[in-house]
C-alpha cells in the first residue's frame, strides 16, 4: 500500500461540518460518556489508550489474526473435518501434494493438475494485465494531462468503472460477448463470422483479461495523474528555456520524475492481479473447464465447493499464495526505498 | 510512430490545436467510445423487450412491436407491414403464426382473414422505454430484500467502520503507551494479505461465532480494516498535541476530548474513510458469498450473481436490475466525484 500521507493544508483545523451531524454526534456520545468516565477515573488518563484500542483490536485478534494462525494450521493438518480439533496433524503432506510434480510446465503430469493450471493460468493472466494496464494508465493519464477541453468529461468517463462491483461488470460484459451481442452483430456487420467468446479457452483467457483492465484501469490513470501533476512547472520551464525537444522533456524530466509513481501502480496493480477472483468468477466462472480458474478460484473451489472439502490442500495453497503476496509487497517496500534514495 | 510518440512527450504548455492535441482528443474520443460505450449499450439494452433482446443482430434503441385492438379478438394483435406481390404495402394486424404462414387480417375489416408468407410481413415498431422489464425484475429478483440487506450492511459496516477505526487512529496516535508501535505494526502488516487467502478459516470462526447466515458475519469482521486505521492515524499525528493538553485542562475527559475535538477536526479524513466503506461494501462480493447462503440475506451483490443462471441467463430482467444496482453508486459519483477522485489520488487505496 502507497504510503503517502493525506496532505496537510491549512484547512485541516478548521473543521466544517453540518450542524445537525454534530448534534446527532453529541447525543449518541453524551450517554457514552456517563460510561466511560469511571474507566477514566479507576484506571487514568494515560491507561485510556487501551480503551480506545480495545474495540478495533477484538475485532482484529478475532477476525483477522486468529484465522491466520488456523490457516497455518489448516495446512498442515487433513481429513475433510473442518473443526481443528478433530483433523489429525499430517505434516508437510497438503504441500508435498499441491508441490509434486513431474514436469511443472505441464500440469498435467502434477498430482493437482488443477492447481498448477491455476498457477499458470495466473501468471499469464498477470504479466498481460499489469503490462496492460501500467500502458494504458500511463498513456491516458499523459493525455489528461494536456490543456485540453472537457478534461474532467474524460477524466470522469475513464474513473467511473472503477465504482462498479466485480459482478456488474461481469454482467455487462457477458452481456456484449454472448453469442448474439453488441460484439458478435459488429464483426457480422463487417463481414466476419461470430465468434464464440466465452465459450472458446484463448477467447475467454483474454477477455477476462481485458475487462479487468476496463475496469480498474482508471484507478491508475488517477494515482498517476496525482504524479504527474506533482511535477514542478520549473522543471518545463527550464526546458522549454533550453530548448529541449518534446521528446527529450518526456524521456528526462516526466519519466524520471514519474517513475516512483510508476512503481506504486506496478506494485499495486501486481498484488491485486494474483488475487484475481470475483470478476473472472462472475465472467465465466472458472471455464471453459479450467481455461479461467485462477488460484483463488481453485483456493474457494477447493475448499468451499468440491463435494469432499480439502480443506488442509486450500489452506496450503493460500500460505503458498500468501509467500507470494509477501514477497512482492517487500520487493515493493525495498523498490521504493530505493527510488526514494535515488532521488 | 513519430507522431505517437510527440503525442506522448507533449508537455501542458502548448498553446493552440496541434497536430497532437488532435491525436490526444482522438485518443480519448476512442477510448470514451470503450469505456462508456459498455454501460451505455446495458441502459439501453435493459429496456427492450424480451423479443428484441433475442434479436440478431440487435438494433441501438429499444423498439417495441406496436399493436392494434381489432374487434372480435381479445388480445392486441401485433402490427405489420406487408408486401403483396403486386408491390403495394398494407398494414396488417397478425391473428396466428403456423410455420412460414401468418393469418392475418386487415384492423379496418377484421371479417376477411388473409394468409401471408412470413416473409413478406415487417413488424411496425416504435421507439420505446418501457419499465416493463423493470417493474417484473423487481418481482422475481426479490430486489426490496437484498437492496434492504445491502443498505443494512452498508450503513452499519461504515458507522462501525468509521467509530472503530477513529478510537483505535485516537489512541495511536495521541497517547505514549508500551506496545504501541508493535501493535500498530501488526495492524499494518496485514494490509498485503487479503480476505481470500484466509478464506476457511475466517469462515470456520464466523461460523462458531454464530453469525453464518447472519448479517452481523458480514458488517463485523471487516470493521477493523487497517486502511482505515492507518489512513486516520496519518492524518491524527497532525493535529496538535497542545489542544489537547489544553482541553484536559479545562477538566475534559478523554472521552469527550475524542468526540469533541479530535473527531471534528479529522472530519477531512473520516469523510474519505466513509466514502470508501460505502463503496467497499456497496460492491463486496466473496465476504457475503461465504457467510449468507439463504436467499433472503444476500445482498445485491450476491443476488445478482445467482440470478444470472448458469446456463440461460433471463437478460430481460438481468440487464434491469444491474441497471438498478449500479444507480446508486452513479449519483453517489456524481455528488462526490471531487472527494472520491483526491481520496484516491493522496491515499493511493481502493
Amino acid at each position: 500500500m502507497a504510503s503517502v500521507p493525506v496532505s496537510k493544508t491549512s484547512t485541516a483545523y478548521r473543521p466544517r461540518k453540518p450542524d445537525w451531524l454534530t448534534e446527532i454526534l453529541d447525543w449518541v456520545m453524551h450517554p457514552v460518556e456517563l460510561i466511560v468516565v469511571p474507566i477514566q477515573r479507576r484506571f487514568g488518563t494515560q491507561k485510556m489508550a487501551w480503551f480506545f484500542v480495545l474495540p478495533n483490536l477484538i475485532i482484529f485478534a478475532i477476525f483477522i489474526m486468529l484465522p491466520m494462525l488456523l490457516n497455518l494450521y489448516y495446512a498442515f493438518t487433513g481429513s475433510t473435518n473442518l473443526f481443528p480439533q478433530d483433523r489429525p496433524f499430517v505434516g508437510t503432506a497438503n504441500f508435498t501434494q499441491l508441490l509434486t510434480c513431474q514436469n511443472f510446465l505441464q500440469p498435467t503430469t502434477c498430482q493437482q493438475d488443477i492447481f498448477w493450471r491455476a498457477v499458470w493460468n495466473t501468471g499469464v493472466y498477470v504479466v498481460f494485465e499489469v503490462s496492460g494496464i501500467v500502458i494504458i494508465s500511463l498513456v491516458t493519464a499523459v493525455a489528461l494531462n494536456q490543456r485540453i477541453r472537457a478534461r474532467g468529461f474524460f477524466r470522469s468517463v475513464f474513473f467511473y468503472p472503477v465504482l462498479l462491483s466485480p459482478v456488474v461488470v461481469a454482467l455487462i460484459w457477458k452481456w456484449i460477448l454472448q453469442r448474439d451481442g453488441l460484439l458478435n452483430a459488429i464483426i457480422v456487420a463487417l463481414g466476419g463470422q461470430r465468434v464464440p467468446f466465452l465459450l472458446d479457452a484463448e477467447w475467454a483467457r483474454f477477455w477476462v483479461i481485458m475487462v479487468s483492465i476496463w475496469a480498474q484501469v482508471g484507478f491508475y490513470t488517477l494515482i498517476l495523474l496525482a504524479g504527474l501533476q506533482s511535477i514542478p512547472t520549473e522543471y518545463y520551464e527550464a526546458a522549454q528555456i533550453d530548448g529541449a525537444s518534446n521528446r527529450n522533456t518526456f524521456r528526462y524530466i516526466t519519466l524520471p520524475l514519474l517513475m516512483p509513481t510508476m512503481l506504486v501502480v506496478l506494485v499495486l496493480s501486481l498484488i491485486r492481479a494474483v488475487q484475481v477472483f470475483d470478476q473472472s468468477f462472475a465472467l465465466t466462472g472458472g471455464g471453459p473447464g479450467t481455461a479461467t480458474t485462477y488460484i483463488v478460484q481453485y483456493i474457494y473451489n477447493t475448499g468451499f465447493t468440491s463435494p469432499s472439502r480439502q480443506a488442509g490442500l486450500a489452506a496450503a495453497a493460500s500460505v503458498v499464495l500468501a509467500i507470494t503476496l509477501m514477497i512482492l509487497t517487500l520487493t515493493q517496500l525495498r523498490l521504493g526505498r530505493k527510488t526514494e534514495e535515488n532521488t | 510512430m513519430r507522431t505517437v510518440y510527440n503525442f506522448l512527450t507533449q508537455t501542458r504548455h502548448k498553446y493552440g490545436l496541434s497536430c497532437s492535441d488532435l491525436l490526444t482528443y482522438i485518443y480519448l474520443s476512442l477510448g470514451t467510445v470503450v469505456m462508456a460505450g459498455p454501460l451505455i449499450w446495458l441502459v439501453l439494452s435493459s429496456f427492450k423487450p424480451q423479443s428484441q433482446l433475442v434479436r440478431f443482430p440487435p438494433t441501438l434503441l429499444p423498439y417495441k412491436q406496436e399493436t392494434v385492438i381489432v374487434t372480435g379478438y381479445e388480445q392486441p394483435l401485433e402490427l405489420f407491414d406487408v408486401t403483396f406481390d403486386d408491390g403495394t404495402t398494407h398494414r396488417l394486424a397478425q391473428i396466428s403464426r403456423i410455420g412460414l404462414e401468418a393469418q392475418m387480417v386487415n384492423p379496418a375489416a377484421p371479417d376477411t382473414i388473409l394468409k401471408i408468407n412470413i416473409k413478406q410481413r415487417q413488424p411496425v415498431e416504435a421507439l420505446s422505454f418501457g419499465m416493463d422489464n423493470y417493474t417484473r425484475g423487481v418481482q422475481a429478483f426479490d430486489f426490496w430484500t437484498y437492496l434492504r440487506n445491502t443498505l443494512i450492511v452498508t450503513i452499519l459496516a461504515t458507522i462501525l467502520t468509521l467509530l472503530v477505526n477513529s478510537m483505535a487512529a485516537f489512541g495511536l496516535s495521541k497517547y505514549q503507551f508500551q506496545g504501541r508501535n508493535l501493535i500498530f505494526i501488526i495492524i499494518i502488516s496485514t494490509l498485503m494479505i487479503p480476505l481470500s487467502v484466509i478464506l476457511i478459516p475466517v469462515f470456520l470462526v464466523i461460523s462458531q461465532v454464530g453469525w453464518t447466515n447472519n448479517l452481523l458475519g458480514v458488517i463485523v469482521p471487516a470493521a477493523a480494516t487497517p486502511t482505515g486505521v492507518f489512513l486516520l492515524r496519518q492524518y491524527m499525528l497532525t493535529i496538535p498535541d497542545e489542544l489537547l493538553d489544553s482541553a484536559r485542562i479545562d477538566g475534559a475527559s478523554e472521552w469527550r476530548i475524542y468526540w469533541q475535538i479530535v473527531l471534528p477536526l479529522a472530519g477531512p479524513a473520516l469523510a474519505v474513510l466513509a466514502i470508501f466503506s460505502v463503496m467497499w461494501r456497496w460492491n463486496d462480493f466473496l465476504w457475503p458469498l461465504i457467510v449468507l447462503s439463504r436467499n433472503d440475506l444476500f445482498t445485491l451483490q450476491v443476488g445478482l450473481n445467482s440470478f444470472q443462471g448458469e446456463f440461460n441467463t433471463q437478460w430481460d430482467l438481468v440487464l434491469a436490475m444491474t441497471v438498478l444496482t449500479l444507480l446508486p453508486v452513479t449519483v453517489a459519483f456524481a455528488f462526490l466525484q471531487r472527494y472520491i477522485t483526491t481520496g484516491i489520488a493522496t491515499t493511493g487505496m481502493k
